[in-house]
């Protein structure tokens, strides 16, 4: 081969080797992507069988159960619109409390009962999960006061 | 009054860096040397200014003025003095003004350290730099004023988020900003000599310097937050992926990739305009990664405001800054020149090669991250990437870079010969391989992962031990002597390199051994967990000066021994409200000891969260390897002596 063969072909085979990197990098991209449903989207069947999917909203009041003897626990996601029983095995994050925002990740039952491997809560008191907050406002019911006011009153210190 | 005086000086602050971007740049565009000192002077003074700006708001958080909206939004009366000090990077506002100082440390660091540079040089890199400082002080001055005054002033303040409230708090930002902002001394030098329309070895020399003190400081940043995560968010992870995250790994992807590519102009004047295209892409993605973490696109502990003014003025910035920048480039590039030829086989294609792998790793991150926030722009769903993605993409394709690291420390520059380089590793091949089988075996558990992340870190153990051998052969000396003796940036790179294999042996063992259990357990109950047996003695109140914990009591015991006593908390803030887990670690070489406490789950029973990691603690230390092995290739001493110093020998 003479030399400008060669480095044409050294070409051609960096090319090719990055194509395929750049496929299974796409392929792999589109694979592991989560998709986000709102329990009102849930409910009306627009959520896909056997794959994980997120959905969010609000805990329900009240709805928070344990079980005895394991870490099992149950509670609803509402959009307020609609809700959705979830049930999940293991701990909780530190930040979530009945009445506030939550995003779970996992698949939902034949039974209609989601079943999440992975719970997330929000990092601060004021701050809502984004997804939480756009399952809410796609109900038409996003309560406007997600935050306390910034600054203790003065009074409420007394 | 100090909060005012605060407020002027960051106002003189971005008038002094428009002074200084205007007389440097002008200066030297007309050679005229007393518009150029000017321009350093006022370098000099934009420094002491923003400084000042710095520790007044410092005082501030000291003095406890709630009367300061940012100090009364961050910091409470409470609060201990350590965190009311790292508070003042605690939101927005104040870890944009530790930004601009950190860039003004980093102006005046190369005011004084740059005598040796050509002054028409020195003042085209001072302009540039100058020019990023009005950009981030207007940004300051017009949308995030941290000395804006609350009235009437607050009794007490908001409190800084307790998951910041920890030592990390205190290092992690200004230690990783020092490796974020440094890299606009390199983007400044790559400014410079494009404005110039000239490249020499001699730039190169001159910008590794700063390009690898800015890694360093990237590369310790990144391990200081990881160790964070790992021990204060409660479930013993080091690493999510998390797009916060991500935006600080692809600078230093690219860094990485420049450090390389900036020793290949330096030896032998290629790479040129690849090397001037790297330091534009890693000073861009540092300001990405600002971007991303400051505008309120991204949710996470690090995002504190959703303003979209805000958002939009640093995508605006990054827009000029990128946009101006490759114009230049276009124009300029053909003046500078590809540089050296080298062949198809040699050091140089390694390197290039390598390169062009760190740039597609951060190109498949760049996806992940921006892909899911485009889409929500464009109001096309919200879809998220998880960790998986990165796990199942990154792998593949940082190995043959790995691979290629073992053989470009042997290849010659220019030409090398690849049949020679077989011979010649062959043993280090065999031994790599065989041992990479054999050992997950003796761990009880073989899987192809663990195989081949053993393979990939004993490849890169093997081939600097050859290397190291074959540099003391002819030695003279005692063994320890001669290394001792070896020049030091090839000491340095031995040492980085070595910190890679380090890391990848921890990483391949946390994936592949961890043991990871969640239960239930009441005083007095005890579980068996990879061999130790962990027994709840209780719990007990503990109070803190801001928060009252519940303290488990738990010891741990191997075959009868006493191994650890462990105290995890579970706290409550008291300002807001918010409970925060602090997990007990029980570190060691070979594994560590991982508890933390869930949440009450009947009168008595906790819900215990307990893992074994084994080598975690190899992650961390392969990092700071790095960052030592980037500090040794400093000290070498053709970096310091002015005259044209007699070369080492290594990249």
């Amino acid at each position: 081969m003479k030399p400008r063969h060669k480095r044409l072909a050294f070409i051609v085979a960096g090319l090719a080797a990055l194509a395929i990197a750049a496929a299974l990098v796409l392929n792999a991209f589109r694979s592991n992507l989560v998709f986000f449903y709102t329990p009102t989207q849930v409910a009306n069947g627009e959520a896909p069988k056997n794959t994980s999917f997120r959905i969010g909203g609000l805990v329900e009041q009240g709805s928070l159960k344990r079980e005895e003897n394991s870490l099992d626990v149950h509670f609803a996601v509402t959009d307020t619109a609609k809700r959705m029983e979830v049930v999940y095995s293991g701990i909780l994050p530190d930040l979530f409390k009945e009445g506030k925002g939550v995003v779970a990740q996992g698949k939902l039952g034949e039974d209609g009962i989601f079943r999440a491997d992975n719970v997330l809560a929000k990092h601060d008191e004021n701050y809502m999960p984004p997804e939480a907050a756009e399952a809410l406002k796609q109900a038409g019911a996003l309560n406007e006061k997600t935050g306390k006011s910034l600054v203790t009153p003065q009074s409420e210190k007394q | 009054m100090i909060p005012e005086l605060g407020h002027f000086a960051l106002i003189l602050a971005l008038l002094l860096s428009a002074v200084q971007a205007g007389f440097s740049l002008t200066g030297a565009a007309r050679a005229n040397p007393v518009w150029m000192s000017a321009g350093l002077s006022a370098a000099r003074g934009q420094f002491v200014f923003t400084g000042i700006a710095f520790l007044c708001l410092g005082y501030a958080f000291y003095a406890n003025d709630f009367s300061v909206l940012y100090v009364a939004s961050n910091s409470n009366s409470a609060l201990p003095l350590q965190y009311r000090l790292a508070a003042i990077w605690g939101g927005h506002e104040g870890s944009m003004l530790l930004w601009t100082t950190t860039l003004a440390l980093w102006t005046v660091a190369v005011t004084v350290f740059s005598r040796h540079l050509p002054e028409v040089f020195r003042a085209r890199l001072l302009g540039t730099m100058g020019l990023i400082s009005i950009g981030f002080l207007a940004f300051i001055l017009f949308s995030s004023n941290p000395f804006d005054r609350l009235i009437p002033a607050a009794l007490d303040g908001r409190d800084l988020n307790p998951l910041l409230q920890d030592a990390g708090m205190v290092y992690h930002p200004p230690v990783l900003y020092m490796g974020y902002v440094g890299f606009s001394v390199a983007f400044g030098f790559a400014i410079a000599a494009l404005l110039g329309g000239e490249l020499t070895p001699e730039w190169a020399r001159w910008t590794r310097t700063w390009t690898t003190v800015a890694w360093m400081f990237l590369t310790v940043g990144i391990a200081f937050g990881s160790k964070w995560a790992y021990y204060e968010l409660g479930w013993g992870g080091w690493w999510f992926w998390d797009a916060v995250e991500n935006a600080s790994f692809m600078p230093w992807l690219v860094g990485t990739a420049l450090i390389h590519s900036l020793a290949v102009t330096e030896k032998r004047d290629a790479f040129k305009l690849w090397t001037v295209l790297l330091a534009i892409f890693a000073f861009s993605l540092s300001l990405l990664g600002t971007f991303l973490v400051r505008s309120g696109v991204l949710t996470s502990v690090h995002a504190f405001a959703t303003d979209p003014r805000r958002g939009l003025f640093i995508l605006v910035f990054l827009g000029l800054v990128v946009g101006g920048a490759l114009t230049l480039f276009a124009f300029r590039a053909p003046r500078v020149g590809l540089g050296g030829k080298f062949g198809m086989v040699s050091r140089e294609s390694f390197l290039l090669t390598n390169n062009v792998i760190l740039i597609a790793a951060a190109g498949a991150v760049m996806l992940g991250t921006l892909y899911p926030l485009f889409l929500d722009a464009l109001g096309m769903g919200k879809i998220s990437v998880g960790p998986p993605y990165f796990d199942t993409v990154f792998v593949p394709v940082m190995m043959p870079a790995i691979f290629l690291m073992g053989l470009a420390i042997f290849a010659r520059w220019k030409n090398a010969d690849l049949p020679a380089l077989a011979i010649r590793l062959k043993w280090a091949f065999a031994v790599s391989v065989v041992t990479a089988l054999l050992l997950p075996l003796v761990m009880g558990k073989w899987t192809p992962l663990v195989a081949l992340g053993l393979l990939m870190a004993l490849w890169i153990i093997t081939t600097a031990l050859i290397s190291l051998s074959d540099r003391l052969k002819k030695r003279e000396t005692g063994w320890l002597r001669s290394i001792i003796g070896l020049p030091s940036a090839y000491q340095g790179m031995i040492v980085a390199h070595l910190g890679v294999a380090v890391f990848i042996v921890g990483v391949t063992m946390v994936k592949g051994y961890e043991v990871e259990q969640d239960m239930r357990m009441s005083p007095g109950d005890t579980v068996q967990v990879g061999g130790y047996d962990f027994k709840f003695d209780g719990i007990s109140e503990l109070p803190g000066p801001n928060y009252t914990a519940a303290l488990g009591h738990f010891s741990v015991t191997r075959n009868g021994k006493p191994v650890a006593e462990m105290k995890p908390e579970k706290r409550m803030y008291t300002v807001q409200t918010m409970p925060m887990t602090e997990a007990a670690i029980s570190p060691g070489l070979f594994h560590d000891l991982y508890l933390s406490l869930g949440e009450p789950v009947s009168d008595k029973a906790w819900a215990v969260r307990i893992y074994i990691k084994p080598f975690v603690q190899w992650i961390w230390f392969g990092c700071l390897m790095m960052a030592a092995g980037g500090l040794l290739a400093l000290l070498d001493p053709r970096y310091r002596r002015r005259n044209k110093a007699q070369e080492g020998d290594a990249a």
